[in-house]
């Protein structure tokens, strides 16, 4: 492990968790966005068909693959199995999780004996929440994809464009206000870039940093 | 002043709610609810401007997006913006408004002089006069301009901020009249998401013109209903005030929202306009007619307008635009003109109609009204220079050639013209679909369509309210039921009482008057544009049978309002020039956008900080507070050099390139792409891929690696590590990498899917910390304890992974420089406090962070290739003298059977070289062209070119690599470069400058 | 601005897409036994018609899947989509056509 002190987020330099206190009253804002760093995000690619590989996967992660593009499977609150391409997808676990999953899932991929491949690209993207009444708007400014609630819902994703920025694009349900909570992971380096855009977009709607 | 035009009561304006407002600097008074227009005529302005070529004294022809005239430069410095239609502005408080295209005023216009000289400013007079010579346009140009601008573009950057929405629809309705009223209403019912959108500030389109009638009630009443009923709907969106500009491919539809009704400035911290980019399963237009003018002499005379207008000034805005009116038409709908203007208390001279005998439902209400109709005749003349005075009139003859008779005088100050309407069918075109001639009214409709579209209403042409009801009521069932929606009861189809039975149009393009045209007064087509009768038939006489040609030899059509009124009539006149039909000669084709569109919304946010995304690496802090200068690298964002306080970028880069050579440097090479390569082909791939041998790479040893397309032309370059049993690590160059990555799986997916290898990216997942100069060890070594840093232990082109600083670490003894180095690649999120503490660690050994530019120095002195920068497509491995990495033994590699292609075996080929220039001190330019032999002044033979030059200070000597045709026998010879009036000479020399022997690397 | 449906994203914005190729034009199995013309003929020699054309995209913002399009280059029509390795619907197909490498 590395000492944490160590550890800077690519939106570190933004002081957001001292924003985030100061603007801890978020009632009547139309949108409300933050920085969920260092979830575990692990790469894995291999034939879905071949039943050794997705018996592997279960036992690592107690998910199966998805094959139903666009989609997630497994809890945010938990780990998630993301479908990325026909043979490729993401874990996603909490920050806790991360080494765990990518010992087991490199320790029974091997075992299995298969053509596969596990990559821990955890430290390759960060993870900006949006969420509030507006959060559909905002990120319609800048997204060519439907997000209406007919077309893009819990448990779906899509890899698509932000802003001129490539992001993983995931919605989760918010229980209480059954509003979305969307999701972005891009790249570190287009973090600050599409966070002062998110921000500036979302400036008409009233936006505060949770 | 008093709105001497306004009427006492009546209107869609709100009299409790008086607006200030300033035209051309003076003073006026309007209402809320008013257009600039409306007011404008509210207060007797007329004069609106003047004509762009002629500059003829000109005002307000119309109430809508066909306006001609009436534009104006809106406010002033900053938000200043040109050409808006005085007919498209809503009118707010302190709005500060001037005619554009006069000077020195609108009144009193300098070059209303051209207008003495119109016989010599025919049809294509400016590709006649000015392009030859061509090189005295230079001299004509800025009088040109100066005399026929358009507006100003602001000087300061603009002060307002625009952006952009995405959205999806079922349905797009675009028009917010009857048709598209109701077609909105029926598909919504079902379940449909319906965007309605529509470019005036409220809906219900022409209905808002007119004393119509809907179940009984005053037709607005019912708009009102619908709205509310639509808007209570969470799958309906209207948007008012907003332009559906561009109808593109596969349902792709671009609106322009103005977002305040203050259409100058932004409001309430929102953009000032929006641009939506709507994307539509289906599409709805239903998107109304405009009318067209009557051509007859002298009918740009101020107080010539649309009989359409006239009624929309009265019915909307409680204004009578004239004192005396008069309509000309030759149909029955503009008797509703003349009929309202009576109907609200103004006078009517006279309706002439060029019909004879026309007995419809209209007519006969006219004259019950006591007004004056005049059939079978036309206007022949208008007297009055800067405002009608009165018109004359005569009997037109049989075959519509001539007039008859005797002259009638009437005193009028407005004229209210009307040739029928055109439906609007640009969207229909911009989408692919075709229009279609009616040969009875003398229309394009809307033919076949490319897309799921519909077009209905007046825009199908269909003219009566009660149709236009119909249809949009039938549509949104139709859309509805092929979305596949459950049906339900529509409720009954809206009933009209106001269409009555009408008599056909009478189609007569010129009006004739006593003299041939163009030898009494001016028959203007398109009045923006200065486009006359006699131009068109100029240019048809003159040989330019297609509608497209003429359209830009005459410039009908091409101005602001792009033909709007005009283009039909015009179109009509050529082809009874060339004595051909209207559908021989054939229409042009309406492109995008409908009406302009700001710059500024077509950037978006897109500007400034926002303009192209930054990439930053996870150290971009530590380089920011060491005061470095940034080069961009694709979006990426390197330091290029870190300077001190007043020191100079030569002086810098040369501390940092000493550092290197003497102590030990360290740059951030986040940037390079990475790519992760896994499977029991890799390696196979690899010797596919690269042009040399991968097949037995160790684990622990790292290779240089040359990547060629099919054509032999170097790609990429990099150094490949082996990690482990089938598993790669690639580098690529930093602005190479989606490139190469695209490029990989395209091999993997399409031509060699039988290979077993996984590609992934791992550029961002590591910090890339290199360590480069004879010192780098000593540093490195108190950063690490379970590494061994021994020369023989981890000797150059070899990795170890390991802990530094306790970070996992990977590091890979590679360099770019000639220099003992060390790339550090550590998780990403670590590098910025590793990069902290090795430049504290490091101020004992003389560290220095470099930059780029001290990178691509200290590389040219090892003669080091940048691709992209010795390369440029057309640059083979033998070109560089690289063909040691070019495998002989392989059967096959990418590139490998163009190696041989006879172009390749040329020895004239550019090879790169060394420059040395004679002058120590003297850099040459990049780019620079080098000639073999002096000449007194060019042309000379140019026989290469520097591709990378720079002052190299461990040398004290230039330095530069070129590519020489030939000149790898060229060396000790003399060569040229010839720069800003002097001529360096050079000599060509071996394309490697320091350590030839390259011992430091490997020490 | 068209819309391309991917074979496994489904519809998504032509700027999603990068264009490749002409598809179907497959890599000679041993390009040293041809001549220089017959080289020159695949790296160089493309069709250019108004109407039905395969070509090859690949969704770069999204699945980074190479797949094969038919498409109208005149309307812009996408005519089909279909996976690597499987042939074009057989009235799109070109003649001769130079078949992918199942």
């Amino acid at each position: 492990m590395i000492d944490t002190y160590r550890l800077r987020s690519p939106l570190a330099h933004l002081g957001l968790d001292a924003r985030a206190r100061a603007e801890a009253d978020i009632s009547g804002t139309g949108v409300i966005i933050s920085e969920r760093p260092q979830a575990g995000l692990i790469n894995i690619r291999g034939d879905v068909s071949d039943a050794r590989f997705v018996t592997a996967i279960e036992k690592s992660i107690k998910l199966s693959p998805p094959t139903v593009p666009n989609t997630v499977v497994g809890k945010p609150s938990t780990t998630r199995l993301m479908w990325l391409a026909p043979d490729e997808w993401m874990v996603i676990t909490r920050p806790s999780g991360a080494e765990r999953a990518l010992k087991a899932l490199q320790k029974n991929l091997k075992i299995a004996d298969l053509h596969s491949s596990v990559t821990d690209t955890t430290e390759a993207r960060t993870c900006i929440r949006v969420s509030g009444p507006r959060a559909r708007e905002v990120i319609s400014k800048g997204c060519s994809i439907d997000l209406h609630p007919s077309a893009f819902g819990p448990g779906q994703c899509a890899q698509t464009v932000v802003s001129r920025v490539g992001v993983m694009l995931a919605q989760t349900a918010n229980s209480k206000t059954h509003q979305p909570t969307y999701e972005l992971y891009p790249l570190r380096s287009f973090a600050t870039y599409l966070w002062n855009w998110l921000e500036d977009a979302s400036a008409e709607y009233g936006v505060k940093v949770e | 002043m008093t709105q001497t035009h306004r009427l006492t009561d009546g209107g869609r304006i709100d009299r409790d709610r008086p607006i200030d407002f300033f035209f051309n600097g003076r003073r006026y008074s309007g209402y809320e609810g008013d257009t600039l227009a409306s007011a404008l005529l509210a207060n007797g302005v007329m004069l609106v401007g003047r004509s762009f070529k002629y500059h003829r004294p000109r005002g307000i022809t119309s109430a809508g997006t066909e306006e001609q005239n009436a534009l104006v430069q809106l406010e002033r410095g900053a938000r200043t913006i040109s050409n808006m239609l005085a007919t498209r502005v809503p009118l707010y408080e302190g709005l500060d408004a001037a005619s554009v295209n006069c000077w020195p005023s609108h009144n009193f216009d300098f070059m209303a002089v051209n207008s003495l000289f119109h016989r010599i400013l025919p049809a294509g007079f400016y590709y006649k006069t000015f392009m030859w010579p061509v090189s005295a346009w230079k001299y004509y140009e800025h009088i040109i301009r100066r005399a026929a601008g358009l507006g100003r573009s602001p000087m300061e950057p603009d002060a307002d901020t625009y952006d952009k929405m995405n959205a999806h629809a079922d349905l797009v309705v675009v028009g917010g009249g009857p048709a598209g009223l109701t077609a909105a209403r029926s598909a919504a019912i079902h379940g449909a998401r319906v965007i309605l959108v529509d470019e005036q500030t409220e809906l219900g389109g022409q209905l808002l013109n007119e004393r119509f009638d809907i179940n009984g009630h005053p037709a607005t009443d019912w708009v009102a209903d619908i709205e509310a009923e639509l808007m209570a709907m969470p799958n309906v969106t209207i948007l008012k005030h907003t332009t559906a500009f561009g109808y593109y491919d596969h349902g792709f539809i671009g609106f322009l929202q103005n977002r305040s009704n203050n259409v100058a400035f932004g409001e309430d911290g929102r953009s000032r306009q929006r641009m939506w980019r709507v994307r539509a399963k289906n599409v709805l237009l239903a998107t109304g007619s405009l009318e067209r003018p009557l051509i007859y002499s002298d009918n740009d005379r101020p107080g010539c307008m649309l009989a359409g207008a006239v009624r929309a000034y009265v019915n909307r805005y409680g204004v009578t635009p004239g004192n005396r009116h008069v309509i000309f038409t030759n149909n029955d709908d503009a008797y509703r003109s003349a009929l309202d203007v009576k109907a609200a208390g103004g006078d009517v001279a006279c309706i002439v109609d060029l019909r004879t005998k026309p007995k419809g439902e209209l007519v006969t209400q006219a004259i019950e009204a006591g007004i004056d109709v005049i059939e079978g005749s036309v206007i022949t003349a208008v007297i009055g220079g800067k405002r009608v005075r009165a018109v004359e009139i005569m009997k037109l003859n049989e075959d519509g050639t001539g007039v008859t008779g005797t002259v009638q005088t009437i005193t009028c100050d407005i004229v209210g013209s009307s040739g029928g309407w055109n439906p609007v069918v640009h969207l229909h075109s911009h989408s692919g679909g075709k229009n279609v001639w009616r040969d009875e009214d003398g229309v394009f409709v809307p033919g076949d369509t490319l897309q799921s579209e519909q077009v209905c209403g007046a825009a199908a042409g269909s003219f009566s309210l009660q149709a236009a009801l119909n249809e949009g009521d039938f549509a949104g069932i139709d859309f509805a039921s092929k979305l596949g929606l459950p049906t339900k009861k529509p409720g009954a189809v809206p009933k009209t009482s106001s269409d009555v039975a009408e008599e056909p149009w009478k189609l007569l393009w010129y009006i004739p008057t006593t003299k041939p045209a163009g030898q009494r007064g001016k028959h203007f087509i398109d009045q923006q544009n200065d486009v006359t009768v006699t131009d068109v038939q100029l240019a048809a006489r003159e040989g330019y049978r297609s509608v497209e040609h003429a359209k830009r030899y005459t410039t009908l059509g091409m101005a602001t309002d792009q033909g709007k009124t005009g283009n039909i009539p015009g179109h009509a006149i050529l082809s009874a020039a060339l004595g051909q039909t209207i559908p021989e000669t054939g229409t042009t084709t309406f492109r995008p956008p409908y009406s302009p569109v700001t710059m500024g919304a077509i950037a978006g946010r897109y500007v400034g900080d926002f303009f192209d995304p930054v990439r930053r690496t996870p150290m971009h802090d530590c380089h920011e507070k060491a005061g470095c200068l940034w080069e961009d690298v694709g979006q990426w964002r390197r330091p290029w050099y870190y300077p001190a306080d007043g020191e100079s970028m030569q002086d810098t880069v040369n501390r940092e390139c000493l550092a290197v050579r003497n102590h030990v440097g360290m740059l951030d090479a986040t940037t390079l792409g990475k790519i992760d390569i896994q499977g029991p082909d890799a390696a196979e791939f690899l010797n596919r891929i690269y042009t040399n041998a991968w097949l037995k790479l160790a684990p622990g040893k790292c290779r240089y690696g040359l990547m060629l397309g099919e054509d032999g032309m170097i790609m990429d370059d990099g150094v490949t590590s082996c990690l482990g049993e089938n598993h790669y690590l690639m580098t690529t160059t930093s602005g190479g990498a989606p490139r190469v990555m695209a490029w990989l799986e395209e091999w993997l997916q399409t031509e060699w899917p039988d290979l077993k290898v996984y590609l992934t990216s791992v550029t961002e997942q590591f910090a890339t910390l290199q360590l480069a100069g004879p010192n780098a060890r000593a540093l490195l070594s108190e950063f690490t304890k379970d590494i061994d840093l021994d020369n023989d232990a981890f000797p150059f082109m070899s990795w170890k992974s390991g802990t530094v600083a306790d970070i996992p670490a990977r590091i890979y003894r590679i360099s770019f420089t000639g220099e003992l180095s060390y790339e550090i690649n550590v998780p990403a999120s670590a590098g910025l406090s590793l990069w902290t503490d090795i430049m504290i660690a490091g101020e004992k050994f003389g560290i220095e962070p470099f930059g780029t530019e001290t990178m691509h120095v200290l590389r040219a002195e090892k003669g080091f290739i940048i691709v992209g920068q010795e390369t440029d497509g057309t640059t083979a491995p033998g070109d560089l003298g690289m063909d040691w990495i070019v495998s002989k033994k392989k059967p096959d590699f990418i590139g490998k059977r163009s190696m041989s292609r006879p172009d390749m075996l040329r020895d004239d080929r550019k090879q790169l070289v060394g420059l040395l220039t004679s002058d120590p001190s003297e850099v040459l330019p990049e780019g620079g062209q080098i000639v073999a032999e002096t000449q007194p002044k060019p042309p000379m033979t140019m026989i290469g070119h520097v591709t990378s030059s720079y002052y190299s200070a461990a040398l004290e000597h230039s330095i530069a690599l070129a590519l020489v045709k030939g000149g790898r026998a060229r060396m000790g010879d003399t060569v040229y470069v010839p720069i800003d009036g002097k001529t360096v000479s050079c000599e060509v020399v071996e394309p490697i400058f320091y350590d030839k022997e390259g011992n430091r690397i490997n020490d | 601005m068209f819309l391309i449906p991917c074979p496994w994203c489904g519809e998504r914005e032509e700027s999603e897409f990068s264009y490749g190729h002409e598809a179907h034009i497959v890599r000679p199995e041993d390009p040293e036994k041809l001549s220089d013309a017959e080289w020159a003929n695949y790296l160089f020699m493309r069709t250019n018609p108004k109407g039905p054309h395969l070509e090859r995209w690949v969704h770069t913002a999204g699945c980074r899947r190479w797949f094969n399009v038919a498409r109208n280059t005149h309307t812009n029509e996408i005519l089909a989509v279909y996976l690597m390795g499987e042939k074009p619907p057989k009235n799109l197909a070109k003649e001769p056509v130079k078949g992918a490498k199942s």
